[in-house]
């Protein structure tokens, strides 16, 4: 049995277009000290550090772990940095519990973040190499012909992703740190908003946002001593899998099934639908809920966009899904994933504010990447496990 | 310190990225074969699924790959997305159609660009061919298929396609 690791400390920035009021370095260390403020601890207390980002070519920013370590109290720590593309935010949180788990370390600092607005994203992922044409512009054209992949297998009805990002739009609305608002929204707004990449309309993409996240995590009985109650880790699982290959199902991916698979079993869940009380996911387009409901076995393949159509995964919902508005309100690419696990952590320590599920005991954080090639994920629980 | 109105808040310090690709054996048949209007492929043994473009081995396996197949420039739309947003490394003019075109004879689907069709008229299961540049322009480079056009053959069903979605 491994060591027992709890989450005691959580800190988010405020989620904006542009945060030219910091640098880079203060960025991080603004969510750094408000996880540590939560946690009543300082840089001296921590063991190690643990960061992650996107790619360097969004930012522009070489090896940023060399000159961020002073902003973020790893001088003279050990200092990691992970990197797995979109799932990123997920699996460095996943590595620094390993950390705890393993008993290498008694306390981790884990921060993630990206500031898109000291570059060009886009830019960076829209590849022009020999052996392929430069014609996937973005995530978003990347992710559109899935998308009607998903529609053309499951007969999901068209607005299923109008339907999402409404929730999801809503759900912003209270959450402080939400960078995208959009306060009288309604259905209306969204089907009108112009189409990007047919099927993804304007308003139902996630924004480019600036943003850091960071988690405070300390061993069992540093845990129990914390100021608030911890958020206990029940079980974490990464996958990953080629971009392509024959037979791949980019559509409901392998690594997918397979990392969820393995995560209800360490956690000891039977009936994810029924056991998990809310889930914050990895959606940057909207129809991604709907796929990743079946992905992860809320729902049986093809069924997913049921879900979304019965209210099952509205705030009062039986499966509440992406609370706080979700990677289609805020998109700090590098941290969206550990915002989905700080999200998920927050709901089983009562510390959701407005968003707050009522009786939330185990909640799922997860977060893909790459296409639909990396995921992470975490469980959550109020208890121990 | 406090002289706010002359504080710099942003430099612009553009990055570019040149890099020499090492094609190695598979690409270098596929790569050669564009120049020749022909598509060739790699698999890691008979019956084995045809990768186009391809890889020195099979990603499933790590199976090395055996031998070169030419697949046909005539091919199945599996998936496809109308695209009406500008990227800077991008040539078409918007809005375009991006296709994932499984050709005839290969085991995976591969992005292009789809033209000569209304766009409302695109759709999964229809079948289209490559249109090459001129000979002059022929290349080691996949440019070397224009794009893709449809032509007048019936929709493949979904069913059939399927597992290359």
């Amino acid at each position: 049995m491994a060591n027992l690791c709890g989450v005691v400390g959580i800190g988010q920035t405020k989620y904006d277009a542009k945060r030219i009021d910091v640098s880079m370095p203060g960025l991080l260390r603004e969510a750094a000290l408000r996880a540590l403020e939560d946690a009543q601890l300082t840089f001296a207390d921590v063991d190690a550090v643990v960061i992650g980002k996107a790619p360097d070519m969004f930012e522009g920013v070489m090896l940023p772990e060399n000159y961020l370590a002073d902003a973020i109290g790893a001088t003279g720590k050990p200092l990691l940095r992970v990197h797995t593309a979109g799932s990123v935010g997920g699996s460095t949180a996943n590595v620094a519990m390993s950390l705890i788990h393993a008993g290498i370390h008694d306390r981790v600092l884990t921060i993630s973040w990206e500031k898109q607005s000291e570059s060009n994203a886009m830019w960076g992922l829209t590849l022009s190499p020999p052996f392929s044409v430069a014609v996937v512009a973005g995530a978003g054209g990347y992710f559109a012909p899935l998308i009607h992949a998903y529609i053309e297998r499951s007969g999901a009805p068209e607005d299923t992703g109008i339907r999402t990002a409404l929730k999801d739009r809503k759900n912003a609305l209270l959450n402080p740190y939400a960078h995208l608002k959009i306060p009288d929204i309604d259905f209306e707004q969204i089907a009108n908003s112009p189409m990007l990449w047919d099927p993804i309309r304007y308003l139902e993409s996630c924004p480019s946002s600036d943003g850091a996240c960071a988690m405070v995590l300390a061993k069992e009985d540093l845990a129990e001593q914390a100021p608030h109650a911890p958020a206990w880790v029940h079980a974490t699982a990464m996958r990953s899998e080629p971009n392509q290959f024959p037979g791949r199902d980019a559509v409901n991916p392998q690594a997918g099934r397979d990392a969820a698979r393995d995560l209800y079993k360490q956690a000891g869940i039977q009936n994810p639908r029924q056991e998990i009380d809310c889930a914050e996911i990895y959606v940057p387009f909207s129809w991604f809920e709907a796929m990743w409901m079946e992905n992860l076995g809320f729902a049986e393949e093809s069924q997913g966009w049921k879900m979304v159509y019965e209210g099952a995964t509205a705030l009062d919902g039986d499966l509440p899904v992406n609370m706080s508005g979700g990677v289609l309100s805020s998109n700090a690419i590098g941290a969206s994933g550990m915002i989905r696990y700080a999200e998920a952590a927050m709901q089983v320590r009562g510390q959701a504010g407005e968003h707050q599920v009522d009786g939330a005991r185990k909640t799922l954080g997860h977060a893909y990447g790459g296409g639909s090639q990396y995921f992470s994920m975490c469980i959550f629980g109020a208890d121990k496990p | 310190m406090s002289d706010e109105a002359n504080e710099i808040k942003a430099i612009v310090t553009p990055v570019r990225l040149d890099y020499d690709f090492t094609a190695g054996l598979a690409a270098t048949q596929f790569l050669r074969g564009l120049e020749q209007k022909k598509i060739i492929g790699a698999r890691s043994g008979p019956g084995a699924p045809v990768m186009v473009p391809p890889r020195g081995a099979d990603p499933r396996t790590s199976e090395l790959v055996t031998e070169s197949v030419e697949v046909s420039d005539k091919g199945t739309v599996v998936t496809y997305s109308v695209i009406r947003v500008p990227s800077d490394n991008i040539k078409f003019e918007l809005p375009y159609v991006c296709i994932n075109v499984l050709l005839d004879g290969a085991g995976v689907g591969m992005f292009h660009v789809l033209q000569k069709c209304p766009l409302d008229e695109v759709r999964i299961g229809m079948r289209v061919q490559a249109k090459w540049v001129s000979d002059d322009q022929l290349s080691p480079n996949v440019a070397s298929i224009d794009y893709f056009e449809p032509i007048d053959e019936p929709d493949v069903t979904y069913e059939q396609i399927r597992e290359n979605t």
